[in-house]
């Protein structure tokens, strides 16, 4: 199982491990990762589920499609690392993946 | 008012996603005492939303709804018990009684009891194929009949039936959907907003008619529809989506303030000191509308759910919201913010009549209360904020394509 390391606005970090083909707000919604709330279940309706790609994963990732881009610019403090993590799903090659839980998400 | 400790249970009636959310709140808050959930589904608590969108068509499975599975569950010691019935809420003794007879105690009581389908109110609604679209149960009955070529009958253009009228159409079926105003979405959105969605699925194929007053079914099961202007409408089943009905019962017989929902504080508290409520159920005191409202969407479920395991834990904190709120529809993408029908002004950004995406803002007195965007997520999100803030826009540079919305956001000096 690949697993994922959320790394909190308080410096804290949490591994966990996710399947196959769950998108990394699945992940860690069901491990109850704080900050990551989902409101609508990975609908990319909300952006809730914002997160920072640590710098070294960014280019591993399927880019953003129009509608999770124009969301991001609207969410709360994005940067160019900024992803919803309900649009990204684990394989294999994610595994060790270290992502960032924005400030504003608590 | 007692403090929890290790010792203490808190007990939540209902499994729906606003039960589910404060049970994981309390847990994320490090609660260390029991959680106990009681639901009368048999599913663990559940994301709604798809039911009537990814999961109707196939596309989303049954195990991606589920927000935590049940051995997660188990992992952080949330005490799932489904099929199980809470007959009556003993708040002398804090005890509950359950229909099979035993009893559970608890020392803080969170009510997340939602809502369940408004039936039709007509002869033969009870027939083996007409059907609500709330539950995983449901669902799975009409993906059964779901076969191209078949008739579908939808009643009612809320959210429910266009979402499910869109699903079906694709699927194949021959969709009439069936809607008694004038035009659809009439409770929630402006004539420009209708106009645009009753385009939308009449051009998908489906037959929507508006006006349309129901006479009555025939057959059973029901094989037509029968309208008041004489019109019979063929079908192979019907699907009904007319709104929802908040289950109170349970708190209004233990004596709790009833009001178009159970009627909260802004900490989500009941009138009874250890007796709190969440979700589609309640009625709360709303800061940002200046009166109270009952909202029916997950986004009030999950953030009320949320504040009521915080306050149950001493936290102190008003739930303070602005109602949001989105469906899908084919590629469309409709996200509200606010609640409109208070406003004095619309402003269209992009032309409803004859593009696939646009805006339409609402402001009351030259303030931003409202807005619905259909896919144009950027405008929502920024809507999201400027609604929040109350600001005032100068209609013009809303109404701008050329004017970002981004430099809308940056409050003038």
């Amino acid at each position: 199982m690949p697993k994922i390391n959320f790394v909190l606005p308080d410096g804290s970090q949490q591994t966990i491990d996710a399947a196959v083909g769950q998108s990394i707000m699945e992940a860690a919604t069901a491990n109850l990762v704080k900050g990551i709330v989902a409101d609508c279940g990975g609908g990319c309706s909300c952006a809730t589920c914002h997160v920072y790609v640590d710098p070294e994963w960014v280019a591993k990732l399927t880019p953003a499609d129009d509608v999770e881009q124009s969301m991001l610019e609207g969410a709360i403090d994005p940067n160019e690392r900024s992803r919803l993590s309900c649009q990204l799903r684990m394989s294999d090659a994610l595994d060790g993946i270290v992502v960032h839980v924005p400030a504003a998400q608590f | 008012m007692s403090e929890l400790n290790v010792d203490s249970t808190v007990v939540i009636v209902g499994a729906g996603q606003a039960g589910g959310e404060a049970a994981a709140e309390l847990r994320r808050q490090g609660f260390a005492g029991r959680v106990i959930m009681l639901g009368e589904e048999t599913q663990p608590p559940y994301k709604r939303p798809p039911l009537s969108k990814a999961y109707l068509s196939g596309a989303a499975t049954q195990e991606s709804l589920y927000v935590m599975q049940p051995a997660q569950l188990d992992k952080v010691k949330i005490e799932f018990r489904g099929n199980t019935k809470v007959v009556r809420i003993d708040r002398k003794d804090k005890l509950l009684e359950l229909a099979d007879g035993s009893t559970q105690k608890y020392d803080k009581l969170v009510i997340a009891t939602g809502g369940r389908a408004r039936p039709l109110p007509l002869p033969g609604a009870d027939a083996s194929n007409v059907f609500v679209l709330r539950t995983i149960e449901d669902v799975q009955k009409i993906k059964a009949l779901c076969e191209p070529g078949k008739r579908v009958t939808i009643i009612g253009g809320g959210f429910i039936g266009l979402e499910g009228a869109a699903v079906l159409v694709k699927m194949g079926l021959k969709v009439t959907l069936l809607e008694g105003l004038p035009r659809v979405l009439a409770r929630v959105t402006v004539p420009e907003v209708s106009a645009f969605f009753e385009r939308v699925h009449r051009e998908a194929g489906v037959d929507l008619r508006t006006g349309a007053q129901l006479a009555g079914f025939e057959g059973t099961p029901v094989n037509a529809v029968t309208l008041a202007d004489g019109t019979r409408i063929e079908t192979d089943f019907v699907v009904v989506g007319i709104g929802l009905i908040p289950n109170t019962e349970l708190a209004d017989a233990a004596g709790l303030k009833i009001d178009n929902g159970i009627v909260v504080d802004q900490y989500a508290r009941t009138g009874d000191p250890d007796i709190y409520a969440a979700g589609d159920c309640t009625n709360h005191p709303s800061t940002f509308l200046g009166r109270n409202v009952r909202l029916e969407s997950v986004q009030n479920a999950m953030e009320q759910g949320r504040a009521v395991a915080r306050n149950i834990l001493g936290k102190n904190e008003p739930y303070q919201t602005v109602p949001w709120f989105w469906s899908d529809q084919y590629d469309l993408k409709l996200q509200t913010v606010g609640i409109s029908g208070a406003h004095d002004q619309i402003v269209l950004r992009g032309d409803p009549a004859t593009a696939r995406n646009f805006a339409v803002f609402y402001l009351k007195g030259g303030k931003l209360i409202a807005a619905d965007t259909v896919s144009r997520p950027q405008e929502f999100m920024f809507a999201k904020k400027l609604v929040a803030e109350g600001a005032v826009i100068d209609p013009a540079k809303l109404a701008d394509e050329s004017v970002p919305m981004k430099s809308l956001a940056t409050p003038a000096a």
